[in-house]
């Protein structure tokens, strides 16, 4: 009973680090990092409600009766990590840019040398 | 047994994540970023998602670490300390997570047999009538090519953007290059003894050398394997583009970014990089001009079967040619932005 739902709790305590690390640190390499664990998280939550009790990988085998975990969150996930980590290299080669720019990768630090200016 | 292992998992997952946000020193959260997504590629494994399992491992804790790390190289890694308190973040967090996991009651319980997931129509298509339908085994496969293709389709054309824009962000160098001789003219030959000395190769790297000399050709071999026999097992295009993109980075890493720009130059990775999305269009186009819908395999041979095989194949391909070459292209940017101020990724 206390486990039926445990997947869905890791899923909420993983994306709140991901969300605090995004809000609180004004390192920008830190936020993506925690943009990425807010992103594994929702990965998680996908992957869990595809899932069947005894069930196997959604690959056909021979053996009758098999029980078959539901394809479709794995195909959307799938895609969806490999979008990730393009749109993560994206926003990485930005914050390579704003450092070239500014000097520096704090978010602090590149508003205050936006005020002295 | 297989609860406690998912449980076990899961907890490793949080105290992982945990680190990775008190952790000052963004060398080391990188590391255990990649450490958290391992974890989640096994976690995979135990739910069942094998395919998935597979592109995150190769995904989130090879590839997605490769352009931490050069990002690192470039604008340093260490945290400065934040003097003021984040109390706002805090509670703003705490109480989306309280919101959330209030939610949660709400849901079914995780495997149960009823829930809506499992009950849909589409979910019984899938699985009842994909094997027969399109005929090959691995039902990810079938529902990510041939059922969801125009879906694919947009999936492939972001990654290619997402390469596009990196591209186009940091090969912005001449402009400063200049700069930079104007300056003075001495950094010139200073990096071309470099570069001559890296075609050496340093005498400390002789057991990487050997050992990736060996690996690298498996690399490309396991690469194609999963490419091919997408249909059969895990795997697919995805997953094969990123292990070759892989297999192209390793050599890079240890043998030099130049060397391995003489052997696969920009200007290639960028036509591959092209040529993968106008393979997947094409295929949709052909089919179009056949008689049928846009990515409608069945038309593309007299047996629709047969039809659906080549369509997926075809497919499959485009996607495994852009994700190499994408990949390839987002990390020739960043090592060639490292290398362009003096320093190597490696």
């Amino acid at each position: 009973m206390f486990f039926d739902h445990f997947n869905y709790w890791i899923v909420v305590i993983l994306m709140m680090i991901g969300l605090y690390t995004l809000m609180s640190r004004s390192n920008l390499v830190k936020k993506m990092i925690g943009l990425s664990l807010f992103q594994i998280s929702v990965f998680l939550l996908y992957i869990s409600m595809g899932k069947i009790e005894g069930g196997t990988a959604p690959i056909v085998s021979n053996a009758p009766d098999v029980l078959y975990s539901n394809p479709l969150p794995h195909v959307l996930i799938l895609t969806a990590i490999v979008v990730g980590v393009a749109t993560t290299a994206l926003g990485l080669a930005l914050i390579v840019r704003i450092n070239e720019a500014f000097g520096s990768v704090d978010e602090e630090e590149i508003l205050n040398s936006e005020d002295s200016l | 047994m297989e609860e406690f292992t998912d449980i076990f998992l899961m907890l490793l997952l949080v105290a992982g994540s945990l680190a990775v946000l008190y952790v000052r020193n963004l060398f080391v959260a990188t590391m255990l970023l990649s450490a958290v997504s391992f974890l989640m590629a096994l976690l995979f494994v135990t739910l069942d998602a094998v395919d998935v399992a597979f592109t995150e491992a190769a995904v989130g804790a090879g590839i997605s670490t490769v352009l931490y790390l050069g990002t690192l190289a470039l604008v340093g890694s260490n945290e400065r300390p934040t003097a003021k308190l984040s109390v706002i973040p805090l509670l703003l967090s705490l109480s989306i997570g309280g919101a959330l996991v209030y939610a949660t009651f709400e849901m079914p319980t995780i495997g149960s047999p009823d829930t809506p997931v499992q009950t849909s129509n589409v979910t019984k298509r899938f699985v009842e009538v994909s094997p027969i339908e399109i005929g090959i085994p691995n039902m990810v496969t079938s529902v990510l090519a041939s059922y969801r293709g125009f879906d694919t389709f947009g999936e492939t054309t972001v990654v290619f953007t997402a390469a596009i824009g990196v591209l186009l962000i940091l090969s912005q160098k001449h402009i400063r290059r200049r700069e930079d001789d104007e300056e003075d003219s001495t950094p010139r030959p200073a990096v071309s003894v470099e570069k001559s000395h890296d075609q050496v190769g340093s005498p400390h790297d002789l057991i990487p050398h050997v050992v990736s000399k060996i690996l690298i050709p498996f690399i490309f071999l396991f690469a194609f394997y999963v490419q091919f026999h997408g249909d059969f097992g895990p795997g697919g295009g995805f997953q094969a583009g990123v292990i070759m993109a892989a297999g192209f980075i390793l050599y890079s890493l240890i043998f030099g970014l130049h060397i391995t720009k003489q052997i696969l130059p920009l200007r290639v990775v960028e036509l591959f990089l092209a040529f993968g999305v106008l393979l997947y269009g094409g295929v949709g186009i052909v089919s179009m001009i056949k008689g049928g819908n846009f990515l409608d395999y069945n038309v593309l041979s007299a047996d629709p079967i047969a039809g659906q095989h080549i369509g997926i194949l075809l497919v499959e391909l485009g996607v495994g040619i852009t994700v190499t070459a994408a990949m390839l292209a987002i990390f020739y940017g960043f090592a060639g932005r490292a290398q362009g101020r003096g320093k190597d990724v490696n």
